[in-house]
Parts: C-alpha cells; sequence; structure tokens
C-alpha cells in the first residue's frame, strides 16, 4: 500500500500558498509533510496529509489545479549512510528518483523518506528484497 | 525630390488624375477577378457608375479575410506568366496574405521607395545598408529596389547578426540604415553593452529609414540621440503594395501619401462610413495602378487621419499620422503580424490546454518581448517540474514555429486571467504607455 500525495499549483506569488493552506485549514485537514519545488513563475506544493482525498476534493472546489500522485514512503535509520544506502538500491537497479523528501517527525529513532519514481513497484519490490520498511498509508496518517 | 509633378502636384489635379486613374483600376478588377465581379453585382455596383470620387463609398470592402479565402492566387487580375514576383504576409500557413507584382508593379514599389529615401533626403551618393529581412516580408527587397532606382549603393545585408552590420557600417562607409524602429535600438543597445570601444561617430551614418511597426515619438528621440541619425518613419503594408504606401519628409510629421498609385479614404470602423478630412478613424486603400494585384477599397485596419496643411517641404500630397492603434485585435511584434486567434489556434494543438491565455507585449530595453500566460489544469498539471517545464517548452516551440517569435511561456493559475464580463481579456499591450 503506497502513500497518497496531495500536489497542488501555486503561482509564486505573495498570498497564493496561504490560499491553498487556508482551504486546507478551514476543512480541517492536517498536513503531515510538505515540499516545494519552486520555479520563477509557479512552484508545485506536494504534501502528506492526513485525507488526501477530501483535501483533493476540497482544492479543486476551489479552483485550485491539483492532483494525487502514489509515492514510496521509506523508513530508514537516522544514522550516517542510511540514505546513502538506500539509494544505493536505486543507483543499482538503474531507478531515477523523481523527487525526495523527508519526514519532520522521528519514528522510534528512525527517519522517513518520501520519493516518487516513474515506476513505484519496480522501486518499492527492490527495497523490500533487501530488507528496508516500507511505510504504510495507515502508519503515518494514523487509524481514523 | 524625386517626381516633383506629382509630389507638388495641386490638390485639384491630383483629384482628376485619381478619377481617372479609379476607373480603369475598377474596371481592371471587375473584368479580371470573379471575386470583384460577384461582389459588385450583388451589391448592384458597376465600374461604369463611377463619375466622382464621392462614388467610391457605394463600392463595397476588401477585408484580409477576402485574401485568406482566396489564398493564394484567388485575387490576381493577370495570369501568372504577367506576375513576376510574391510577397506573403507574415502569418501561419494557409492564413497567410499572398500579394502578386507584374514587372509594372515592381516598377512602381521601386518609385514610391526611391521617392520616400528622396524624401529624407538621400540622393544616388549615399550607401544604403538594409536590415530589413529580404524574403516573402516586403521590406527587404522593397527598400532594396527603391534604392536601386535611386542609384544609391544598396548593400542587401537582411535583418541581424549585429556585429556584421556594425562592421559594415564603418568598412562600407554606409550613410543611411534602413530596419524596424526595434531593431535600430537593439544595436544601439549592443555597442553599449558589447563594443564599448565602437564609436558611432565615426561612422558616416546620417540617416535611418524605420518602418513595419509602429513607433513613437519617444522612440525616435532616442534612436536620433543614440545613433546619432536623423530617424524618418516609412509606412506601407504588403496588402497595398509594402513599404512607400506614404513617408515622412524632412518635417518629420506626418506622413505624405503617394496618393497618385494609393486612393485613400478614412472611415468609421464601426459603420463603415466615411469621414470627413481630419478626422480619426480607419484608412481604406485602393490601388490605382496595380497590375497584378488590385486591392478596391482595402480595410487596413490602421487607425490614423488624413489632412492637408501645405507643408514646408513643398510637397502637396495629403498627409496621414502616423499609426496610433488597430481598429481589430492584430499586435505587430517586432515587426510581425500575430492575430490572438493564432495564439489561441497554437494552444489548442496542445493537447489539454484550455484556451484561457492572455498575451501580454511589452517593450523590453528595446526589443518587443511577447508572454503567453497559460493557466494551468488538471489534464495539463504534473507533480513533476520536469514535466511542467517540457509543457511550456512545447508550447514555445510550437509558438516559434507557427509565428516564427519567441514567447515567453508563463503557467499560471485557474482563473488567474482576468475576464471582464466572462471573456478573457487576451491582449495587454503595455508599449503603448
Amino acid at each position: 500500500m503506497n502513500v497518497t500525495q496531495l500536489s497542488a499549483f501555486v503561482a509564486n506569488k505573495p498570498g497564493h500558498l496561504q490560499r491553498v493552506l487556508k482551504v486546507l485549514a478551514d476543512e480541517n485537514i492536517n498536513i503531515i509533510t510538505l515540499t516545494i519545488a519552486e520555479t520563477s513563475d509557479f512552484g508545485i506544493l506536494r504534501m502528506i496529509v492526513n485525507d488526501p482525498d477530501k483535501g483533493h476534493k476540497v482544492l479543486r472546489e476551489n479552483n485550485i489545479t491539483c492532483s494525487i500522485t502514489d509515492v514510496l514512503a521509506l523508513e530508514i535509520d537516522d544514522t550516517p549512510g542510511s540514505l546513502y544506502n538506500a539509494l544505493d538500491v536505486f543507483a543499482q537497479m538503474n531507478l531515477n528518483i523523481e523527487y525526495m523528501y523527508a519526514f519532520t517527525e522521528k519514528r522510534e529513532g528512525k527517519a522517513v523518506m518520501i520519493f516518487r519514481f516513474e515506476d513505484i513497484e519496480t522501486a518499492k519490490n527492490a527495497l523490500v528484497g533487501k530488507g528496508y520498511n516500507i511505510v504504510r498509508k495507515i502508519d503515518i496518517i494514523g487509524e481514523k | 525630390m524625386y517626381s516633383r509633378d506629382i509630389e507638388t502636384m495641386p490638390e485639384k489635379k491630383m483629384k482628376e488624375l485619381q478619377l481617372e486613374r479609379l476607373k480603369w483600376s475598377l474596371k481592371h478588377a471587375y473584368n479580371n477577378v470573379p471575386f470583384y465581379k460577384k461582389k459588385y453585382d450583388e451589391a448592384g455596383f458597376h465600374p461604369d457608375q463611377l463619375k466622382s470620387l464621392d462614388d467610391m463609398r457605394r463600392i463595397p470592402f476588401l477585408k484580409k479575410q477576402d485574401m485568406r479565402d482566396n489564398y493564394p492566387y484567388g485575387l490576381f487580375a493577370v495570369p501568372l506568366n504577367k506576375v513576376v514576383r510574391v510577397h506573403a504576409s507574415s502569418g501561419t500557413t494557409g492564413n497567410a496574405t499572398v500579394v502578386g507584382y507584374t514587372k509594372n508593379d515592381v516598377e512602381v514599389f521601386a518609385e514610391v521607395v526611391a521617392r520616400s529615401l528622396s524624401a529624407y533626403g538621400v540622393t544616388e551618393n549615399d550607401v544604403i545598408q538594409v536590415a530589413y529581412g529580404y524574403g516573402l516580408f516586403t521590406g527587404g527587397l522593397g527598400l532594396h529596389y527603391g534604392s536601386e532606382k535611386l542609384g544609391a549603393l544598396t548593400v542587401p545585408i537582411s535583418g541581424g547578426n549585429t556585429p556584421r552590420q556594425l562592421m559594415l557600417f564603418k568598412d562600407f562607409g554606409t550613410t543611411v540604415f534602413c530596419a524596424t524602429p526595434s531593431y535600430a535600438l537593439n544595436i544601439a543597445d549592443y555597442i553599449e553593452k558589447n563594443m564599448p570601444e565602437y564609436k558611432i561617430e565615426d561612422t558616416k551614418l546620417r540617416v535611418g529609414v524605420f518602418g513595419a511597426e509602429p513607433w513613437t515619438e519617444a522612440m525616435r528621440a532616442e534612436i536620433e540621440k543614440r545613433l546619432k541619425i536623423d530617424a524618418y518613419d516609412i509606412y506601407g503594408l504588403s496588402e497595398v503594395i509594402g513599404p512607400g504606401v506614404s513617408c515622412e519628409c524632412s518635417q518629420k510629421s506626418g506622413l505624405h501619401v503617394f496618393e497618385d498609385h494609393f486612393y485613400v479614404e478614412i472611415i468609421n470602423p464601426e459603420t463603415g462610413e466615411v469621414l470627413p478630412e481630419g478626422e480619426k478613424g480607419e484608412i481604406v486603400y485602393t490601388s490605382l495602378t496595380k497590375e497584378a494585384f488590385p486591392g478596391i477599397r482595402y480595410r487596413s485596419r490602421d487607425i490614423t487621419r488624413l489632412y492637408h496643411d501645405s507643408c514646408k517641404c513643398g510637397r502637396t500630397l495629403v498627409k496621414m499620422d502616423k499609426v496610433s492603434g488597430r481598429s481589430d485585435d492584430m499586435l505587430i511584434i517586432r515587426g510581425v503580424n500575430v492575430f490572438p486567434s493564432q495564439v489561441e489556434s497554437v494552444l489548442m494543438e496542445i493537447e489539454g490546454t484550455e484556451p484561457h491565455y492572455q498575451i501580454i507585449v511589452d517593450r523590453k530595453g528595446s526589443l518587443d518581448d511577447i508572454e503567453v500566460m497559460v493557466e494551468v489544469n488538471e489534464k495539463i498539471f504534473s507533480d513533476e517540474i520536469k514535466v511542467m517545464n517540457e509543457l511550456s517548452k512545447k508550447i514555445n516551440d510550437k509558438f516559434r514555429s507557427v509565428l516564427g517569435i519567441n514567447a515567453k511561456v508563463t503557467l499560471s493559475e485557474p482563473g488567474s486571467i482576468p475576464r471582464s464580463e466572462g471573456k478573457a481579456v487576451r491582449v495587454i499591450d503595455k508599449r503603448k504607455k
């Protein structure tokens, strides 16, 4: 089970990010982690939220261009070299990481990374084969 | 003066000459172009009914769309073996308007350009560097033939390659430079930025001949100051003949229309009604001598006014103001004609893009800049920057191949393009300020 990421298109102008956040806040949607990729004209806001489907729905209702995508959440040791070792699995498989970002919170001494792949299943299988722990959606957003 | 008899002809005599030539031109069009015959028959007009210039009002207009509908040769009035050249206006293939010239037409074209050059004080002793584009565009070849007709040394360098232009100014002893006004400023910028050791004072440049796009008095002042030349406006449109329909004179105020070849009227663009001399409206052209491609009451969409002011240069020819705008939505960007509908058709071809767009034209430094804002919907949105950049690039490439200009594509949020009464505001032209 993959983790669902909610992404939104945001103009690179004052107040525009805030507008998106307001929609989510008003609907009581919690952002667990986020990252923004920016260009000179626009940014892409990528979020892991507690209810991505609802988040998707309310953003659309507010005329904000958005999408949901499956991403891979990977638990790694919070020690030097752990990320390097994880990436080595992808490098050996010749899998390109489209982008990645990290969770802010530590979970029992472990760090959680989010990866976006063209082919998520291949990446996942490679990691599981090496004994990595793929974090499930339910682990991140909690029981409802 | 190149043709003193014509250029100083008393107004009344000129009107007689025009009426006589109009009779020929109308018959020529009516008898040889089925389009005109059909249109005039339907309107209940026959060329024999033209008894005075006032009768012109009864004749239906020729529109740009008519030319597109009859692409490419449908409006030619002579067999193709009498046509020695074609030009075409910029625009998408299939939308281009094609005009033809017989040997005589080429002569007339050269003559009106020679008269224009002469009006700027240019003579056979000058070295004329023609930096308009050579090709289907009328600018390059138009100035070229006019310059040769005048007997000047003609340097057919065409547009672009600024370092070479500057080198030839010096090496060839260029005295007259012909280009779009924005290119002239581009050259001044280039010298400042890249060749600070280049002294424009060391060249023999003295006259600039600028046209093919609207320019202001402020631009004239800037060009004259920075390039140390006298800058003159030359006006024309390919549908009428090309540059040389009208030109400025030593007075630099208003352009004299070569009325022995072109009959001009000003109309209210809304109603089509002819306005009295001095009033501002859309200028309408009728060719008086053209053989291959007669244009009868062609709606130029250019806004100006006509007046007689006993010009100090001695010419009695009617004058027109610098064109102050358009009665349609055509934009002229770096000398290229761009219709917003072309932008729309480019976007329609790219899957998923909406016909919601806005064109912002600005003058950055000295060159026109076009920015096309495109709203991003879910069909074209991706969470990957790479994919979004590819989309921008794809749109940009398409614009370049269709319009021949580089447009900055800005992806924007849905609803960010202002709409007035539900309809998007398509064009913002910041150059007009």
